[in-house]
């Protein structure tokens, strides 16, 4: 036997740890899998699938292009519109909450109910939301503005306070020591290492919120989910082709443009 | 560009050295930011006025939701089982679809653009589709139910799952992988033996952060019909049943939440 071999021999063997994680995830894949049911497949179906590709491939361009309430192009703009506007209040709302669940601000209890009150909000779907909201403005666009909102507060929170926490205090003891007061030390010392990791955030949650104001038209809070639904129901695959194009074409460049940007704001 | 039009200052140091201090940006970018905003608010109607007028009516709902009808357990059970499959179901296979496509797409294992560049589209493309339309197009070809849901969700941790793993991938040094290959192991041993080995982990991580959106998504799949919990929540909200629907939410915040921790401990363990 020689050295290599030895080796080998040596290296750990947890078999029966690697069998009994096996055991408990085909089990749950098993548990999982009663819940499908293969019986809503009809055949009608493979016909739709084949209508939505050839309307992808053949859209309607003339409301691909148009530019009137109708159009698709006008559609997208507002939910461009209704994404950003939503992440501005967000994010502004996000700030005074994510300050106090900061463990290393607020003390420990006022930290952790905060937490819990963040967790709530997050856990409400959207569409509840959404429809809470119209109850306030009516249908239209407005709803949608205030539920990205209300919904982004959970992650923007979250994630400002990942920065908050990882703040640099050497800097704060530095400016005291040189005599600062503490307006100077928030504007020279706290200001300019979080902006660039808050405006990060906003970005990358303006992407997200994008994909999600797509969504709420269902609900009938603006947007182009609404035309999408009534074109799918009325089987006009054509203007559903057109609609999924222009999503999927500003979901790309938004998605391009934001990482573009972040990654200039972080590396600088 | 910029520079141009805003020429930069000139400044002489003690040293005689000329340093320009270039102008700053940020009133061009708070310029259009500020024009973004007016637009926004011309498009979508926003006025404050009303939000301060009406916002009372909001919380109508809520009031209704508080108590929570209890009774309501029961019928939420079943659907709320159901929900967890279809997301856990999902997860699962997608993670595991991930791993072939992530194979593919991965520049520095598969030394072939026109691979690695069909791989990456297909994984954005999946990715730019909320799962809520890819569910409601799921529902049309599958027909209602939750196999519709269960698809949505496959395609939705498919994209994200495989794009993360294809960037792990990449990262990871390349040392061991080439000497296993001068070794004369194939490509396939060599990536078994020294690539995965270094992605577990964080591949395994990556899938149950996944997972557990997909609890939170799934949930409003039921909405355009494809299966779970969603569908007790959209004829709750259709009947105007709030106390139901409260119940829903105080279910689903629980699940969500022991969802949550479990498998932040296990994510914790594993990096």
């Amino acid at each position: 036997m020689n050295h290599i071999e030895r080796k080998l021999a040596a290296a750990p063997k947890n078999y029966t740890y690697i069998l009994f994680i096996t055991l408990i995830v085909t089990g749950l894949f098993v548990w999982s899998a009663t819940a499908v049911n293969v019986n809503g497949i009809e055949v009608s179906g493979l016909a739709i699938a084949k209508s939505i590709v050839s309307g992808i491939f053949t859209p309607d361009l003339e409301l691909l292009l148009s530019f009137n309430t109708q159009g698709v192009a006008y559609l997208l703009v507002e939910t461009i519109a209704i994404a950003f506007l939503g992440t501005l209040i967000g994010s502004i709302l996000a700030i005074p909450l994510a300050f106090l669940s900061a463990s290393n601000i607020v003390p420990k209890p006022i930290a952790f109910v905060t937490r819990l009150f963040l967790i709530f909000i997050r856990t409400v779907p959207a569409l509840v939301y959404g429809l809470m909201f119209i109850r306030v403005t009516g249908p239209g666009p407005f709803a949608g503005v205030l539920t990205i909102g209300l919904t982004s507060i959970g992650m923007l929170a979250k994630l400002y306070v990942d920065a908050i926490e990882n703040l640099d205090t050497s800097i704060l003891e530095s400016l005291t020591s040189i005599g600062c007061t503490t307006f100077e030390k928030i504007r020279y010392g706290i200001i300019p290492q979080l902006i660039s990791m808050f405006l990060s955030i906003m970005i990358y949650r303006f992407d997200i919120n994008l994909r999600d104001a797509s969504v709420l038209g269902l609900v009938g809070a603006g947007g182009i989910g609404a035309p999408l639904i009534f074109a799918m129901n009325a089987y006009r695959w054509n203007e559903v082709g057109s609609i999924l194009v222009g999503l999927i074409i500003l979901i790309l460049i938004v998605e391009f443009v934001s990482n573009k940007l972040r990654s200039k704001l972080i590396n600088g | 560009m910029y520079d141009r039009i805003f020429p930069p200052k000139k400044l002489v140091l003690p040293n005689g050295k000329v340093v320009l201090e270039k102008k700053s940006r940020t009133p061009m970018v708070m310029l259009l930011i500020l024009f973004g905003i007016v637009l926004s608010i011309e498009l979508t109607g926003f006025d404050l006025m009303q939000l301060l007028k009406r916002w009372k009516e909001f919380f109508v709902i809520v009031d209704q939701m508080i108590p929570p009808k209890w009774s309501h357990f029961e019928q939420i059970w079943e659907p709320l089982m159901d929900t967890i499959k279809m997301s856990l179901l999902g997860s699962l296979l997608g993670a595991l679809a991930a791993v072939p496509v992530a194979y593919f797409a991965s520049s520095n294992i598969v030394k072939n653009k026109a691979i690695n560049g069909t791989a990456r589209v297909l994984l954005s493309l999946l990715r730019t589709l909320p799962s809520l339309v890819s569910a409601l197009i799921a529902t049309f070809v599958f027909g209602l139910g939750t196999f519709a849901g269960t698809v949505a969700i496959f395609l939705f941790t498919l994209s994200y799952v495989g794009k993360l793993l294809y960037e792990q991938i990449e990262n990871v040094s390349m040392e061991s992988f080439e000497a296993m290959e001068s070794l004369g192991l194939t490509k396939m041993q060599a990536f078994q033996q020294a690539i995965i080995p270094e992605v577990l982990p964080n591949y395994l991580s990556t899938a149950l952060f996944c997972f557990e959106g997909n609890v939170r998504y799934a949930a409003i799949l039921g909405y355009v019909g494809a299966g779970g919990i969603g569908i007790l929540l959209n004829e709750g909200l259709g009947w105007r049943d709030y106390a139901s629907v409260g119940m829903i939410l105080f279910v689903l915040a629980i699940t969500v939440f022991l969802i949550e921790t479990v498998s932040e401990y296990f994510r914790k363990k594993l990096i």
